[in-house]
């Protein structure tokens, strides 16, 4: 392989990577949001996201909607569904021990997965064409609309969650939670309201994602969740987690490297590189990249 | 007094239910009378691979009639009795046990799904009940990997894995003259791998190199990164041996990059959600090999595919073609056998030769394999099209 060839290999790597990285990212958003502010890894987060991929098929298909409407609905029926199952399934145990709501998680995961095979049948569905799919070849490198679609929507949801974050009476509420909830609730703080509220930017989120990758990769079934889902939480694991740069940097960068290795090592390694960095990161830098060492308070 | 009447009622209801289930039972038995012979059917009529098990009844539905039409066989008329097996492999044993012993059938079309032919095939050995299944492509269904002996009861009207790989790779190098390719396979299944394994040594052999050998992951959906690196080994050909669901994405992304060779597959890419997944105008200039086309100008098909439509209003699929076949070689084992029982139609069976079927001329082999032609079937604008018959 001349130098030439492999410099546009790699930036066409890169761009892959990219694209591949912003969609975890936005998965990856919601975990370290929800995981923030209650210290719970929420296993049932990649379902929401194959949720929202439904919704959007069936906005845009049976409603005949345009692709910006079903996504807003998508990420409204998500939102309403996150903040239901964490009343029904995560609430009532708030209380008890962490493992207890964990185990939780994973059955309503299953829930989704399984219910979903139920209501709209294993068989794969394919969403009509919403918007075009125009193939820009720049010096050899290939880039298509679609993806310079699903990066900038990720990054314009990033910024707008950003400065909800940080500039809000509710993102400040958000953070006083996540620092101290008991101090936050002699605060005046309605502390229910907050964890509500975070689901329901977290599942929005997802469901964002899912129409993304539903028009993207062209196909969607029940079951689409799952991997997305666990290949997300590496992601928020590898940039901090429960830090929301940490969750955009960990997304973007697990794609590059996937497809790196992919591209320049083998396809068969790709996984195994996805869930060593989870290691190598637990074993070196438990905090993540962005991660501060914080001590236990005891 | 509310209570009595109530309890009145629901006396009432089970004694009925009861009484149904009485009639319904003896019904079953009666129907085994002297003048019919009954064959069963276990198929997957729901769960996932529902429209596989639809078809495959249907065409084994219009073989019965078509037999029956023409006087039935013995001088006695066929009947079908079908079970389900929900598309799950213990149900499958289940749907075996009853039609073996309560149904007391003479022979059984054997479920489409190797796994669940490999789950009754115990029982079809214990009870002397022959099955054959019509589409069961792996290995293990006719030869029991325990004892590495054949199963004298379990024969398949389809051909198997090994053969689809060698087919492509002779495709490959003799029509579309290629000299090199690249190999992505489902590394989830054993039915993509085999057929990776045989499309190699075959293309190797034919004088052919291989460039690059891939693999992914079955519900992967992002396959750019592992098609650059094998658009930058400039294959002739690229050989997808998956299903229908990944594959599509996959011919979707390398058109997408540019990567415009011909695409090669086996039977798991035959479903209409093919072209929805990849676009119509993607999928051109690909191919895969199937047990059957409909566009087949052969007599024999031409009769099936116009026969079936006159019955069900659509064009059979190769589970109704295959199952169609599973049928008539089973009534021509009668036949010669000229006997009712499944001992003597399963030795009939065994020397099937040259019989002359809707998916070509089966003989079956020791091993109780069917070997006959291939199709290849391409894609053109989102349709498949028969291109060539390829003879073992």
């Amino acid at each position: 392989m001349d130098f030439a060839s492999f410099g546009s290999q790699l930036v066409q790597q890169l761009v892959n990577g990219v694209s591949l990285g912003s969609i975890y990212a936005l998965i990856a958003l919601g975990y370290t949001m929800v995981y923030g502010i209650i210290r719970l890894i929420n296993f049932a987060h990649g379902d929401i996201y194959m949720l929202g991929a439904y919704v959007g098929f069936y906005a845009t298909t049976m409603g005949k909607l345009p692709f910006f409407p079903a996504l807003i609905i998508a990420m409204v029926v998500a939102a309403i569904v996150g903040v239901v199952i964490e009343r029904l399934a995560y609430r009532p145990l708030r209380n008890h021990p962490k493992i207890a709501v964990l185990i939780t998680a994973i059955g309503v995961s299953l829930l989704l997965e399984y219910g979903g095979m139920l209501l709209v049948s294993p068989q794969p569905r394919t969403f009509p064409p919403v918007f075009g799919n125009e193939i820009y070849n720049v010096a050899g490198i290939i880039v298509n609309f679609q993806q310079i679609v699903i990066l900038a929507i990720s990054v314009a949801l990033m910024i707008i969650l950003t400065y909800v974050v940080n500039h809000t009476k509710v993102g400040k509420a958000m953070r006083a939670v996540s620092f101290d909830t008991d101090a936050a609730k002699l605060m005046g703080i309605n502390v229910d309201r907050i964890i509500s509220f975070t689901f329901a930017i977290g599942s929005g989120l997802a469901a964002a994602a899912g129409v993304l990758v539903g028009i993207y990769y062209n196909s969607i079934d029940p079951l689409m969740g799952i991997m997305p889902g666990l290949k997300a939480f590496v992601a928020a694991v590898l940039g901090g987690i429960g830090i929301i740069p940490g969750a955009m940097l960990g997304g973007v960068l697990l794609g590059v490297v996937e497809s790196l290795v992919s591209g320049f090592i083998s396809s068969t390694f790709r996984d195994a590189a996805a869930f060593g960095i989870l290691i190598i990161i637990l074993l070196f830098k438990p905090s993540g990249l962005l991660g501060k060492n914080v001590r236990e308070k005891v | 007094m509310k209570l009595r009447q109530w309890k009145k009622v629901a006396g009432f209801v089970v004694a009925s239910v009861m009484a149904t289930a009485l009639l319904t039972g003896c019904g079953g038995s009666q129907q085994g009378g002297s003048d019919t012979i009954r064959l069963g059917a276990n198929l997957e009529m729901t769960g996932g691979n529902a429209t596989f098990g639809g078809s495959a009844a249907n065409g084994a539905k219009l073989a019965i009639k078509e037999v029956n039409s023409k006087g039935g066989v013995l001088g006695k008329q066929l009947s079908l009795v079908i079970a389900d097996n929900r598309s799950e492999a213990s149900e499958a044993a289940n749907a075996m046990q009853k039609l073996a012993t309560q149904d007391k059938v003479s022979a059984i079309i054997a479920p489409i799904a190797s796994s669940s032919v490999i789950a009754g095939a115990q029982v079809n050995q214990d009870n002397k009940i022959l099955a054959i299944s019509p589409t069961a492509s792996n290995p293990k269904v006719t030869v029991d990997p325990a004892t590495g002996k054949v199963r004298d009861f379990i024969f398949r009207a389809a051909f198997i894995d090994p053969f689809q790989g060698s087919v492509m790779a002779s495709f490959a190098s003799k029509s579309l003259q290629a000299k090199t390719a690249a190999i992505y396979i489902d590394n989830s299944s054993d039915y993509a791998k085999g057929l990776g394994q045989f499309f190699k040594e075959t293309f190797v052999k034919n004088g052919g190199v291989i460039v690059s050998e891939e693999g992914y992951l079955q519900k992967d959906t992002d396959f750019k990164a592992t098609l650059t690196k094998i658009k930058s080994k400039n294959p002739d050909v690229v050989f997808v041996p998956g299903y229908y669901q990944e594959v599509g994405m996959i011919i979707k992304q390398s058109r997408d990059l540019g990567l415009m060779v011909p695409f090669l597959g086996g039977d798991g890419w035959d479903s209409a959600k093919l072209p929805e997944i990849a676009g119509a105008q993607a999928l051109n200039n690909s191919y895969f090999s199937n047990h059957y086309s409909p566009d087949d100008n052969s007599a024999a098909v031409k009769n099936f595919v116009e026969a079936y439509k006159k019955e069900y209003g659509q064009t059979p699929d190769a589970f109704a073609a295959l199952s169609y076949d599973a049928t008539m070689m089973i009534v021509e084992a009668m036949k010669r056998a000229n006997s009712a029982d499944s001992v003597k139609i399963k030795d009939e069976l065994a020397k099937t030769k040259d019989y002359a079927a809707v998916s070509g001329q089966i003989t079956l082999n020791a091993t109780h394999d069917a070997v006959k032609s291939a199709v290849i079937v391409e894609m053109k604008d989102g349709k498949q099209t028969f291109r060539e018959k390829v003879n073992p």
